[in-house]
């Protein structure tokens, strides 16, 4: 029995090493939680593989200021990002007045940026063509006429002081019912009529869909976002092969083009991959085997993802805090300590022990398992303390007068009667940890939380629950499993409960 | 064998054994008896080393017993409690072997020494394999019993150990005991509170109130010379109530 449990674990760890195990050579490409970053990640990846190098694209990693860190930490080689990102966000507080400047600033973290890729993606602001036809709005200082309009923009344009704040100040805008919406919503509202105005990315493929209308920025307010390459400086001189074939995408993109591939994703469903794959068959000739996942294999390995972290955090887990829990049990004061301190690991939302992670540890699954370990600890720890110190005294003593050392007190009579406990405190750690391991994703650790993100920025139902469904069911199938192991380890004499 | 010397010890402010002297002789039963609370549990407890005395030394077979010792000589001592204390996770035979298969004795000495001792204490066979939720009060305090004996132990030290079992049950084990501690010639120190079970079973009595022995000697000394009012009280309070009615009668 305990060599089959001893086994299964093996494997975990085996699987785990499989998924993990980062090749030297690979060149890492990273992007940024929205389509087009994901889009123009998987056109970097299908350009550099095309060279013959091992190439990992760890998509959607999440928003400008992580991906970027994760750059210059080095834990990805190379991103998409947008000229006026760089200065208006990154080097906010150093104001970069030229592309020249802003090179000098990326060289001192060991960066270098590409020439513009050929298209820029633009803050606008737009409203749907019938209504700005009404009002004949063209412009965006056409707006000061009309104060009643209702604006909603994306969280993050209503904060940035390149946003919202700075827009209102520059034109003189009038307008008082102005909220922050997630920007998926502002654009469902605006095609059921409840809204006037949102921001837009001018490369939005809802710009075509929606029919809606770009206001000029005529009084010139917004400054250009070209989108540019940014990558480490040693690795392209380690691998000038590699980054001359991915340096072919600059120039390359109008605008035209990277609103159709938006498009295709966005609003016909199709895998970036493919369409990446597409675009470089036709506008470079490079042959790209697109490697389009079918629903099966991507199951299996967002499975895959999904166990080894959960398999690994949940095993350290149980390493550190059975022990941690005995001595708690032993020492009753020290117990108070260890109790208390992963308490408070505990009541830290797992979101945020994610986030803390990424200073410490960086992106990916090593800090995901460290941060579904630390979450495992308390139900571990505390139901062996439980356990130990629930056992009746007469027990206890009876073993102690036997003449039995402390050692073979805990093993023989101890840990058998608090078996039932520190197995529930497993379980309930177990059951916690895939839930919890969804929200890997949002660092890069893989798992069933990928579809589920990607679902959320694609709005795609399928998607969601293709991540979501599973790890319900691995929930299930663990639960099930720990009831199984519960009937083998736990003893015989504690089932029994009539007398004969 | 047994030598208490000036030995004190409280409960937080509840003083549970007061500067008390006890000698106990080799091969004698010994009960300890008294009202609730009056130490003699605490005696017990202090001999098998689950409490150390506050003051004063406890001695047996001549070797001070201290910390350092007790594993050792526990060995040298069998163990009995009220509700038998077997382990609910082992069955009777294992809750039995737990400490001889610790000390590597062989499963064949093991088996052969649990079947004598189910034979002496007329413990059925084929009960050996049961769990001890699976087992009466009676035949529990028989796996307990079979447990304190299994590394022939020079002492037997009992606490209450037939206070938990109805009448007819009770009656059956005393029997047993009083053949098997005859049979054994063993030192036993017994706890009760019941006078009728404590003129059953020793040779030697011993009366303690408030942490303090009153009077020690045979029963009929304590009957017909009782040291105080208390224990001409306490005497009292035990006979028998259909005792009482017939000498009315």
């Amino acid at each position: 029995m305990t060599r089959r449990i001893a086994i299964s674990f093996l494997c975990g760890l085996l699987l785990a090493g499989n998924c993990f195990a980062a090749d030297d050579r690979a060149i890492i490409v990273g992007s940024k939680n929205f389509t087009e970053g994901v889009v123009l990640g998987e056109l970097i990846r299908a350009i550099a593989a095309s060279t013959g190098a091992t190439v990992v694209h760890r998509q959607a990693l999440g928003g400008t200021r992580l991906v970027f860190n994760a750059l210059v930490s080095g834990e990805i080689d190379i991103y998409a990002e947008y000229t006026g990102t760089l200065t208006h966000e990154i080097f906010a507080q150093n104001k970069p007045a030229s592309n020249a400047e802003l090179r000098d600033l990326l060289a001192e973290s060991g960066l270098v940026m590409s020439q513009p890729l050929g298209f820029r993606d633009n803050f606008a602001l737009g409203m749907r063509e019938p209504i700005a036809e009404r009002l004949n709005i063209r412009r965006i200082s056409d707006l000061r006429a009309h104060p009643e309009l209702v604006f909603r923009f994306g969280t993050e344009f209503t904060e940035r002081g390149d946003g919202w704040p700075g827009l209102r100040l520059h034109y003189g805008l009038p307008q008082q019912d102005v909220l922050g919406v997630e920007h998926d919503l502002a654009y469902r509202g605006l095609a059921a009529g409840d809204v006037d105005l949102t921001d837009l990315y001018t490369t939005d493929a809802e710009i075509a869909y929606y029919s809606l209308r770009t206001l000029e920025d005529d009084l010139g307010y917004f400054p250009p976002y070209e989108a540019i390459l940014i990558y480490r400086a040693e690795l392209a001189q380690e691998r000038p092969e590699v980054f001359a074939a991915i340096l072919g995408m600059q120039g390359l993109i109008d605008e035209a083009q990277m609103i159709a591939m938006n498009s295709r994703v966005k609003l016909d469903g199709v895998q970036e991959a493919l369409v990446a794959a597409d675009f470089l068959n036709e506008n470079l000739g490079i042959e790209v085997v697109a490697k389009s996942s079918t629903r099966i294999e991507r199951f299996w390995r967002y499975t895959r993802q999904h166990i080894a972290l959960v398999a690994i955090s949940l095993f350290a887990a149980i390493l550190i805090a059975v022990p941690l829990g005995i001595a708690a049990a032993r020492w009753r004061r020290l117990g108070h300590v260890i109790l208390g301190i992963v308490g408070i690991a505990q009541t830290i939302p797992a979101l945020a022990l994610l986030v803390f992670m990424i200073p410490l540890f960086g992106i990916g699954a090593g800090p995901a398992v460290i941060a579904l370990f630390i979450y495992s600890l308390l139900p571990i720890v505390r139901n062996t303390y439980t356990g130990l110190t629930t056992i009746p005294t007469q027990l206890l003593e009876s073993a102690e007068a036997l003449g039995l050392p402390a050692g073979a007190r805990l093993r023989l009579v101890e840990a058998p009667l608090a078996a039932v406990s520190i197995l529930g405190g497993i379980k309930t750690a177990a059951v916690i940890n895939i839930g919890a391991a969804t929200l890997g994703a949002l660092i890069g650790a893989g798992g069933y939380g990928q579809p589920i993100l990607a679902g959320i920025r694609l709005d795609d139902v399928g998607l969601i629950l293709e991540g979501a469904v599973p790890a319900a069911g691995l929930a299930i199938v663990v639960q099930l499993l720990f009831e199984w192991t519960e009937r083998a380890i736990v003893p015989r004499g504690l089932r029994v409960s009539t007398r004969t | 064998m047994l030598e208490l010397n000036q030995v004190s010890k409280n409960y937080s402010d509840v003083c549970a054994l007061e500067r008390c002297d006890l000698s106990i002789a080799s091969g004698q039963t010994t009960v300890l008896i008294g009202p609730s609370g009056c130490g003699k549990s605490t005696i017990l407890r202090l001999i098998i080393g689950l409490q150390i005395p506050d003051e004063g030394s406890i001695h047996f077979g001549g070797q001070l017993l201290e910390p350092a010792r007790l594993p050792d000589l526990r060995q040298r001592m069998g163990y009995v409690i009220q509700d038998g204390g077997l382990f609910p996770h082992l069955s009777a035979r294992d809750n039995a072997a737990l400490m001889a298969r610790h000390l590597g004795w062989s499963d064949e000495r093991i088996a052969t020494r649990i079947s004598e001792l189910a034979e002496l204490t007329h413990f059925p066979t084929d009960a050996l394999d049961r769990y001890p939720l699976q087992l009466s009060g009676g035949q529990q305090q028989r796996v307990s019993l079979i447990r304190a004996l299994m590394l022939d132990p020079e002492v037997l030290l009992l606490d209450e150990p037939l206070g938990a079992l109805d009448p007819m049950i009770r009656r059956d084990l005393q029997a047993d005991l009083r053949e098997i501690f005859t049979g054994l010639g063993k030192t036993v120190l017994m706890v009760t509170h019941d006078l009728g079970e404590a003129a059953f079973f020793g040779d030697n009595i011993v009366l303690l109130r408030d942490g303090q022995i009153v009077q020690q000697g045979a029963m009929k000394q304590l009957l017909r010379e009782p040291a105080d009012d208390f224990v001409r009280r306490f005497i009292q309070a035990q006979r028998s109530p259909l005792e009482t009615m017939e000498t009315i009668r």
